[in-house]
């Protein structure tokens, strides 16, 4: 285990070999596209063995992390590393495997003759049976591209992205377009891979999706990191809960009481949204006397994560990684 | 093989010769089953240039002759020419724009594919194409034009016609660079039907007014024309030399042209 032919000089950050390493790491990573900053002095780091998720709303710079860290696009500041060197090595492509947003793969091709190409490419790929089995692909290996569903070209990326058996992935929206069922399916498979010791980062805008499967995730929004820690932690920071009751009191005066995120009016009643609810609705009943139909529930995770997320905006603050 | 097998290499991927010779089979061979089985290429690339010698060469005029050469012969290098130009762009700029512009490619750039092997597939590809267009006027000629040559005529006009692929492959990878999947198609036939025309690859060139020849002579549709005429001894008696250098000339800038597209993919694109 845990052979390690590395020279330290090659980089600044502790170098592959046990679990824990770095094996992908943007530092202080800029990326514009003419005026439009994609990505604002991004640190992140992917260790040996975990599963990371990107997580954060279209637009947010997840697939140009993934991009920069494909060596597919150049950063306009700073460094990106992956295995201890150049993206761009080609000896790395040898260990990595990426699932892309891919708008046309060739339709005229079947299954099984895009695996053996790809395969092709690999020094040592699973077996054609194999990567047919982990992408549940067996009874459709001999259809052509064009003819599958949308969820079975998403297998078929999948298939494509894991069949030279790689050690670290990159799955950028792997379940995007799936429905419950194919996602639920997809998220296996990520588990036996990652059960098998390989590293995984993807990329998702469902909160749901990052819980399910990563040990890490990292939160972006507009470009900049906006919070980091496991799914618990995120979920902690995001999962409020809401407040709803008719009341006397101004919408102002909800505001400033203290834990209160937000104040919506909605028809006679208002909304409010808070992390803890007890202090607030104590506060509540003690300022209103004549509060009625107070209700507490649960945000919903997605809503939840859209209040950090548009908290960050509204801030514009960046806290730094670690 | 856990991944805390983590061992850095080289930068080079140390491949055997025969792995490296499989990839570059096996993307061949799979480029050119996608084409041949997308029926908007073969129809277009191979009808064309075969209706045009079944109704012109064989159906109207068969039995008239231009500048001593009887039609159905004439037309052989002429619209093999046109077919070979048509095969090879089709099967470069069309597919290359698609691939950058719908994120294919990408796939394959993330991937340890050899990137030469990518442009080795197209130009397979285009040069199985123009061989089966020119073998196809080739074996109507024979069955229905009373077309005769010598072997060695015969050879040395297909081994023409099939190299000239090789300039048009060129310039499709160059068009590929700088058009879009929904832009390839239409620009190419915007460049290749005039280009065709103005070539006397449809009117034989001394049919076309003097402005029109003189243009002619900067094409390369001409040039390589020029060259397969030749071989039924139905050229202008041009240096043959001349003609070489031109596509010779023509291969390098779009080759560069090409380059130029490849780089700049390299770093900034698309999304």
């Amino acid at each position: 285990m845990a052979a390690m032919i590395a020279s330290p000089e090659q980089t600044g950050i502790p170098l592959l070999g046990g679990p824990g390493a770095v094996v992908a790491s943007l530092e202080r990573v800029n990326k514009n596209y003419g005026d439009v900053r994609a990505l604002k002095a991004v640190n992140f780091r992917v260790r040996a063995g975990e599963t990371v998720a990107l997580l954060g709303p279209n637009g947010a710079g997840k697939t140009t992390a993934i991009k920069l860290l494909l060596g597919l696009l150049e950063p306009s500041a700073g460094r990106v590393q992956v295995l201890g060197g150049d993206p761009t090595n080609p000896e790395n492509r040898m260990r990595t495997g990426a699932m892309l947003q891919v708008a046309r793969v060739p339709e005229t091709l079947r299954v099984r003759e895009h695996l053996d190409l790809f395969s092709s490419y690999y020094q040592n790929p699973m077996p054609a049976a194999a990567v047919l089995a982990a992408a549940g692909l067996e009874k459709l290996s001999n259809r052509k591209f064009g003819d599958l569903s949308g969820g079975q070209r998403q297998r078929v990326l999948f298939a494509l992205a894991i069949c030279g058996n790689p050690d670290l992935l990159f799955l950028d929206e792997p379940t995007v377009g799936l429905d419950v069922e194919a996602r639920r399916m997809l998220w296996e498979q990520i588990r036996l891979l990652v059960g098998r010791g390989k590293t995984v980062l993807l990329t998702t805008h469902y909160l749901q999706e990052a819980d399910a499967l990563a040990d890490r995730v990292v939160v972006i929004n507009q470009g900049a990191i906006i919070a980091e820690g496991t799914p618990a932690q995120i979920k902690a920071q995001t999962a409020g809960k809401r407040i709803r009751c008719i009341t006397s009191l101004s919408i102002e005066t909800l505001r400033r009481i203290s834990g209160v995120t937000e104040v919506k009016q909605d028809r006679e009643a208002v909304e409010l949204h808070t992390g803890v609810a007890e202090p607030v609705v104590r506060e509540l009943l003690a300022r209103d006397a004549g509060l009625s139909g107070l209700e507490v529930t649960a945000a919903g995770l997605e809503e939840a994560f859209l209040a950090l997320t548009q908290d960050s905006s509204e801030k514009g603050n960046t806290p730094n990684y670690e | 093989m856990s991944s805390a097998t983590m061992a850095l290499g080289g930068a080079q991927i140390q491949r055997s010769p025969a792995h490296t010779l499989t990839i570059y089979l096996k993307e061949a061979k799979y480029e050119f089953l996608k084409y041949l089985r997308l029926r908007m290429y073969t129809i277009s690339v191979l009808s064309f240039p075969i209706m045009f010698y079944v109704l012109f060469g064989l159906v109207l005029n068969a039995n008239q002759s231009i500048a001593g050469t009887r039609v159905p012969v004439y037309l052989i290098p002429s619209y093999g020419t046109f077919g070979v130009i048509a095969a090879s762009l089709f099967a470069t700029a069309a597919g290359l724009a698609a691939d950058r512009g719908l994120g294919w490619l990408q796939v394959k750039r993330a991937s340890p594919m050899p990137p030469f092997a990518y442009f080795t597939a197209k130009l397979f590809t285009s040069v199985v194409f123009s061989t089966i267009v020119v073998l196809s006027l080739f074996a109507l000629g024979i069955a229905f034009g009373g077309v005769r040559m010598s072997l060695a005529a015969f050879v040395k006009l297909l081994a023409t016609l099939v190299a000239g692929s090789l300039p048009f492959s060129a310039m499709g990878l160059a068009l590929g660079y700088f058009t879009g999947p929904n832009s390839a198609a239409p620009t190419i036939n915007l460049i290749y039907l005039p280009m065709s025309f103005c070539s006397g690859l449809w009117v034989p060139f001394m049919f076309l007014p003097k402005f029109v020849q003189n243009i002619a002579l900067l094409l390369p549709p001409y040039h390589l024309s020029q060259l397969a005429l030749a071989v039924v001894g139905a050229g202008n008696n041009e240096s043959p030399i001349r003609h070489w250098e031109m596509l010779a000339a023509f291969t390098m800038i779009c080759l560069g042209v090409a380059r130029i597209g490849f780089q700049r993919d390299q770093g900034k694109l698309y999304g």
